[in-house]
């Protein structure tokens, strides 16, 4: 009786085993294709019609480059990176070589040691841009968190400075440009400056057009903190301090990673703008010079900056939510 | 006669609307022993979560006072520990670090680091949630949390325990099971607890006394019911206990007969559908 069932319920479940299967794969494939493949078909037929509608573009500098010129020229800039890095290795053990000789003639000779006078490279521009959007993100960040914390408290201070936030959010990086390099040229004055003025101007732009939305974002976390968390808070006696740091901002971490996103995106936006107006290294400056360069070649590089801007930006994205999904509770 | 432990004298509470001053509250006059299970039972918006917001220290009484062990109560503190309706766990701590935080925050000079360790392990097991203490609200049932908040008050070593319906958002057997939890631990521990409820169930089965309340607004305290029951109380046979049926039938009528409350019927004229269904199933 017992062997009856076990047999008959085998057959079954080997049955019911392979429509599982069956179905396992078909839920396996249609993840894969949502994952993988379709964005792959999406980015080929963007290039397919990429590639087909360029030629048809014809400018003062030739007709818009194509996918192909445009990888063609990628490569180049990363020759000429890879090429003035020898050079300027060459340059460097050169210097020291003759440096080395003088200082064997005569110990008491004064050595200069003098940096590589070439220009920097695609590469250089892009790191050159990381460190400010970094710089300057990292100031609206450490602005705009301990502000918008102290307005989310005090709903006084909130309604005072409302119409400040909300006429200062809109201004474009442009317009703030021209007023921060001349207060820079003004106030940062030093025989032995730390930073390059330049340096100093997009940033700060930065600063000021990306604080915003972590501002707003921190104030309506802290103020939208649950009441019951509140009435806990109260009835603990918890002392101001330890009410922020551990209800307020814990509480808050989600909006405030929010608006940190959308900040970090303004400011990687902003800089490349800011960078071209203001003439400072980076990869708004690449993209500028190459326009005044005016080359055959110069639309596919400006192409490749835009293409490489756009990933770069994909990439803080990404990261930003990593953190994000490291430090906060709701994720 | 011996001073009580916790006294409510003369309370109105007037709240400032658009409309004018909205009293809540008329002439609240209580007074509590120490151990004693008193329930607070009335319908919905008859301000009995103001008094218990008043004696917490929430809510400022606009006339009359609230006095505990002599001291006048303006501010809410640990020894007046609040249980709230929705547990009120911090979302991003675990379970464990929702009682550190309170058991820190009090006896961070009169305990030891190992002793408040144990204290708060001790208060786990009490609610039985020892085993989820590395979890995160988010990851335990709505009844687990709202243990752990009854454990994060409790380690608070409240003079009063002040539970706002504790077991409201609860299902029927959740709320039978952490009921009897509240039983033994109040055996144990003697606690005063204030309980909101709109459970006459609930009020009976816990309480030593209820104070039922009339309809807001300008509430008062309308009857005031000294449960009589032998402890421990078991649900099952209470059920067809005399004493236990009359005390159930005193709370009834006055929820049902002396403070019938109208608007609560009147919803259902808006809806047709329902009312038809009522009606057939009523004959």
């Amino acid at each position: 009786m017992s062997t009856l069932t076990t047999s008959g319920s085998g057959a079954g479940t080997s049955i019911w085993l392979k429509t599982q299967t069956e179905r396992l794969t078909g839920a396996r494939l249609a993840q894969a294709c949502k994952q993988l493949i379709l964005p792959i078909a999406g980015i080929l037929i963007f290039l397919g019609f990429w590639h087909l509608a360029a030629p048809l573009v014809n400018t003062s500098l030739g007709a818009f480059p194509g996918p192909a010129q445009v990888w063609e020229q990628s490569g180049q800039l990363w020759q000429e990176h890879i090429d003035q890095r020898e050079r300027a290795d060459k340059f460097v053990t050169m210097q020291e070589e003759r440096n080395a000789r003088i200082l064997a003639d005569n110990p008491d000779a004064s050595v200069k040691i003098r940096g590589y006078p070439g220009a920097p490279t695609f590469v250089d521009q892009i790191v050159t841009s990381l460190i400010t959007v970094m710089a300057g993100f990292l100031l609206a960040s450490a602005i705009a968190v301990p502000l918008g914390i102290v307005l989310g408290l005090n709903q006084y201070l909130q309604a005072a400075t409302n119409p400040l936030i909300q006429i200062f959010k809109p201004v474009s990086p442009l317009a703030w440009l021209p007023l921060v390099t001349m207060v820079v040229s003004a106030t940062y004055v030093s025989d032995d400056p730390m930073f390059e003025k330049s340096f100093l101007t997009s940033m700060i732009t930065v600063t000021l057009c990306s604080l915003w939305p972590t501002l707003i974002n921190t104030g309506v976390g802290v103020a939208a903190v649950n009441p019951d968390l509140l009435n806990v808070s109260r009835v603990l006696r918890l002392s101001p301090w330890t009410h922020v740091r551990k209800v307020v901002l814990p509480s808050s971490v989600p909006m405030i990673f929010t608006g940190l996103r959308v900040s970090l995106g303004i400011a990687w936006m902003v800089l490349i703008a800011a960078e071209m107006l203001a003439q400072s290294p980076g990869l708004g400056k690449f993209v500028w010079d190459e326009f005044q360069n005016g080359s055959s070649q110069s639309l596919s590089r400006i192409m490749a900056a835009v293409l490489t801007i756009g990933f770069i930006g994909f990439l803080l994205d990404r990261i930003m939510l990593m953190i994000q999904k490291k430090v906060a509770w709701n994720e | 006669m011996t001073k009580p432990h916790l006294e409510l004298t003369g309370v109105e509470m007037a709240f400032d609307t658009p409309e004018g001053s909205f009293i809540a509250l008329d002439n609240i006059n209580l007074k509590i022993k120490k151990g004693e299970f008193v329930s607070l039972i009335g319908h919905s918006g008859c301000g009995k979560s103001t008094v218990l917001n008043i004696v917490a220290g929430l809510l400022q009484a606009t006339k009359g006072g609230c006095i505990l062990d002599g001291h006048e109560i303006n501010s809410p503190g640990p020894e007046r520990a609040v249980v709230f309706q929705n547990h009120a766990l911090m979302p991003w701590l675990t379970v464990y670090e929702n009682v550190e935080l309170a058991v820190q925050q009090v006896f961070r000079k009169s305990m030891a680091k190992q002793e408040r360790r144990d204290w708060i392990h001790h208060n786990l097991e009490l609610v039985n949630m020892a085993h989820a203490a590395n979890k995160r609200p988010g990851e335990i049932s709505g009844g687990m949390a709202q243990r752990v908040g009854i454990a994060r008050a409790l380690a608070m070593k409240p003079s009063v325990l002040l539970l706002d319906e504790p077991f409201g958002a609860l299902d029927a057997l959740t709320r039978a099971h952490l009921q009897d939890s509240l039983m033994d631990i109040q055996q144990e521990l003697n606690n005063t607890v204030i309980m909101i409820t709109h459970d006459v169930d609930e009020a009976v089965l816990l309480s030593d006394r209820i104070i039922m309340m009339t309809n807001g607004p300008a509430a008062v305290v309308g009857e005031d019911l000294y449960i009589d029951l032998q402890r421990p109380r078991n649900r099952v046979t209470l059920a067809d206990d005399p004493t236990y049926v009359h005390y159930r039938q005193e709370v009834l009528k006055f929820l049902y007969e002396k403070q019938r409350k109208l608007e609560s019927i009147a919803p259902r004229r808006d809806r047709p559908a329902a009312a038809e269904t009522i009606k057939k199933a009523h004959g």
